[in-house]
């Protein structure tokens, strides 16, 4: 859980000393390189079909053969979803309430006690970790139930509290920064403790900063999974106005009354813009939260 | 957060004042975990105990709070009679049981390919890795077009492969289920691959040209030095993935509402629709608590067989 070993996890060109088995790969690289490729092709097939569908009318979604590049591209459901009468722009704005006050939360109250379960000593600590532990194994779902009647009571039911609260406080967020602050001397703490700093101020000014590239790891994961979550509206959520984002993409319907092809992929390609974007600017933190988020 | 930096326990420079009142070190910590654990208290300690309770009441929304009624354990023995149940747990063995292994598989051999020096790398793996970041519900919503009977691209594909009589895929009971097998997998691949490229970095490179010197194969290094290796790797990406599958109805309530029939009804679909639609709040605790001592009881054999098969680590 080192920087160390966090930087050659995601590093392309790790050994520069080349044995003779890596010259030979070497010169197999395209050999490798094409399936590989193709293979790759494949796997974007779906998206590209998504992309060119959103530019086409819905008459030619299902021209036999397909078109991959729609001729003319036209925009009109892109602003159809954006300022039609569906508009998914609110849904977004939710969709981002919630991201922002999950990922602040989350990041907050799990650095802090993954802090304290890690590196500080106080009678009670262990129990309660315990029954953290106990709780991490449980399934989400089976927490939907007792969630959904208890915000039912509370009236925070079909508000955007229900899908905000349970993300602020998690058990494994705390779990993630737990394994940091374990792995962090304890000297340091001892060093600032005799030179008279207080408990805040060695977690603040000594161990976060060095927690820095867990904490935007936690960040990117509770993004993400706020972001696409569609289980916890679908049964939290029932009035429009609080749809996030994966409730209003399903609700984009032709004359018939069938899923309209090209409003659904023009509104699932706007959805999924966000989430692109912060895999591809982070991606190496992104693959390091996940690899962090299991056995190591 | 004012009140947590109360004093702590000062030796060389003591405040003035404040020379013989220690802070205690036990309020310090308490006032650390205190935000989360009232939150995890709230939203996690308190409803799963309120879930345990429930499942010994029978209990609808209608009529309200006051409607509680205590049956002690008969949702527990109308669940494990209860045909419907046996045939999600059924499908859910199917369901999890055929796209787990299959993803770990394809997963490991994807790594095994990125891990030479293969063009564009990065790219590769990022590509590989997108469909597991993308939301559900996109993802849902353009395999079920793709996967459309009449005109959907991959019948168009198969159709242009000389092949007739073409599934229905999710309007058919039959290719319902194999359909979102091949979606579950095509979106976890990456992230499987994405695992295994981690552990790979940490692979006995010296052991691969001690062996290669000993005129050791490709597959015989592979058997004896990188599958060992990645072992507990692949226990890891199995129990994951496993628990996720078990779990995840996201794509089932989307993709075909657990039809045609009851032909996708898994598991985490079953309760959803008891708890969800029918309202039937005892039962579907109760078909929870059983999935969750059943998903328990496999995911910790696996753990015990892996640790039986690793002595060597």
């Amino acid at each position: 859980m080192t920087d160390a070993t966090l930087t050659r996890v995601s590093d392309g060109t790790r050994r520069s000393n080349l044995t003779p088995r890596q010259r030979r790969s070497r010169r197999n690289r395209w050999l490798w390189g094409i399936p590989l490729w193709l293979l790759a092709l494949a796997f974007l097939a779906p998206f590209a079909w998504m992309v060119s569908t959103s530019l086409k009318s819905n008459l030619d979604a299902f021209s036999i053969p397909m078109q991959w590049i729609p001729d003319p591209a036209q925009w009109d459901s892109y602003v159809e979803v954006l300022t039609g009468e569906n508009s998914i722009l609110p849904a977004f704005a939710n969709s981002v309430i919630v991201a922002v006050a999950r990922v602040l939360g989350e990041v907050l109250t799990a650095t802090m006690a993954g802090y304290a379960f890690a590196r500080l000593h106080f009678r009670g600590r262990d129990k309660v970790f315990l029954a953290y532990l106990a709780t991490s194994i449980i399934p989400a779902q089976l927490l939907l139930v007792p969630r959904f009647i208890y915000f039912q009571q509370l009236s925070l039911y079909d508000t955007l509290w229900a899908l905000i609260l349970p993300g602020m406080f998690t058990v494994l967020g705390t779990f993630l920064m737990r394994q940091f602050f374990v792995a962090q001397p304890a000297a340091f703490a001892e060093a600032a403790r005799i030179d008279g700093a207080n408990e805040w101020q060695i977690f603040w000014r000594l161990y976060l900063p060095m927690a820095t590239p867990v904490i935007s790891a936690l960040g990117i994961l509770a993004f993400v999974w706020s972001w696409n979550d569609y289980e916890t509206p679908l049964v939290l959520i029932s009035s429009p106005e609080v749809y996030t984002l994966p409730l209003s993409l399903t609700g984009f319907a032709d004359e018939q009354g069938a899923l309209s092809p090209n409003l659904s992929m023009a509104a699932s390609v706007v959805s999924i813009i966000p989430v692109l974007i912060v895999f591809l600017l982070l991606q190496k933190r992104f693959v390091q939260a996940l690899t962090h988020t299991g056995i190591k | 957060m004012a009140t947590v930096t109360a004093p702590a326990p000062t030796r060389s420079v003591p405040a003035p004042g404040n020379r013989r009142r220690l802070g205690p070190p036990d309020r310090v910590g308490w006032l650390f975990i205190l935000p989360n654990l009232v939150g995890v208290a709230l939203f996690t300690f308190v409803p799963l105990v309120s879930v345990v309770v429930l499942a010994f009441t029978d209990w609808n929304l209608v009529s309200g709070l006051g409607g509680i009624e205590f049956i002690g354990a008969d949702n527990f023995t109308n669940v494990l009679a209860d045909p419907l149940f046996w045939g999600s747990v059924g499908r859910t063995v199917v369901y999890a049981g055929v796209s787990v292994p299959l993803t770990v598989l394809f997963g490991m051999a994807l790594a095994l390919a990125l891990d030479r020096d293969v063009p564009g790398r990065g790219a590769l793996r990022a590509v590989f890795f997108m469909p597991y970041i993308v939301s559900t519900v996109a993802i849902g919503m353009t395999w079920l077009m793709l996967m459309n009977p009449s005109a959907g691209l991959v019948n168009q594909v198969l159709g242009a492969f000389g092949l007739t009589d073409l599934p229905a895929w999710f309007a058919s009971s039959y290719w319902a289920l194999p359909a979102l097998i091949v979606i579950a997998i095509w979106s976890g691949v990456g992230y499987a691959a994405v695992i295994y490229l981690s552990a790979l970095q940490d692979a006995p490179t010296d052991l691969y040209e001690a062996a290669e010197m000993d005129g050791a194969g490709p597959w015989r290094r592979f058997r004896t030095i990188t599958w060992p290796s990645l072992l507990p790797t692949t226990v890891f990406l199995m129990v994951t993935l496993f628990i996720g599958t078990s779990q995840g109805f996201g794509l089932v309530a989307l993709l075909t509402a657990g039809g045609p029939g009851d032909a996708t009804t898994v598991l985490s679909f079953y309760m959803y629709q008891t708890g969800f639609q029918f309202y039937r709040f005892g039962y579907a605790a109760a078909i929870g608590m059983v999935t969750f001592v059943g998903v328990l009881a496999l995911t910790l054999a696996m753990w015990r067989a892996q640790r039986g098969k690793a002595l060597n680590d």
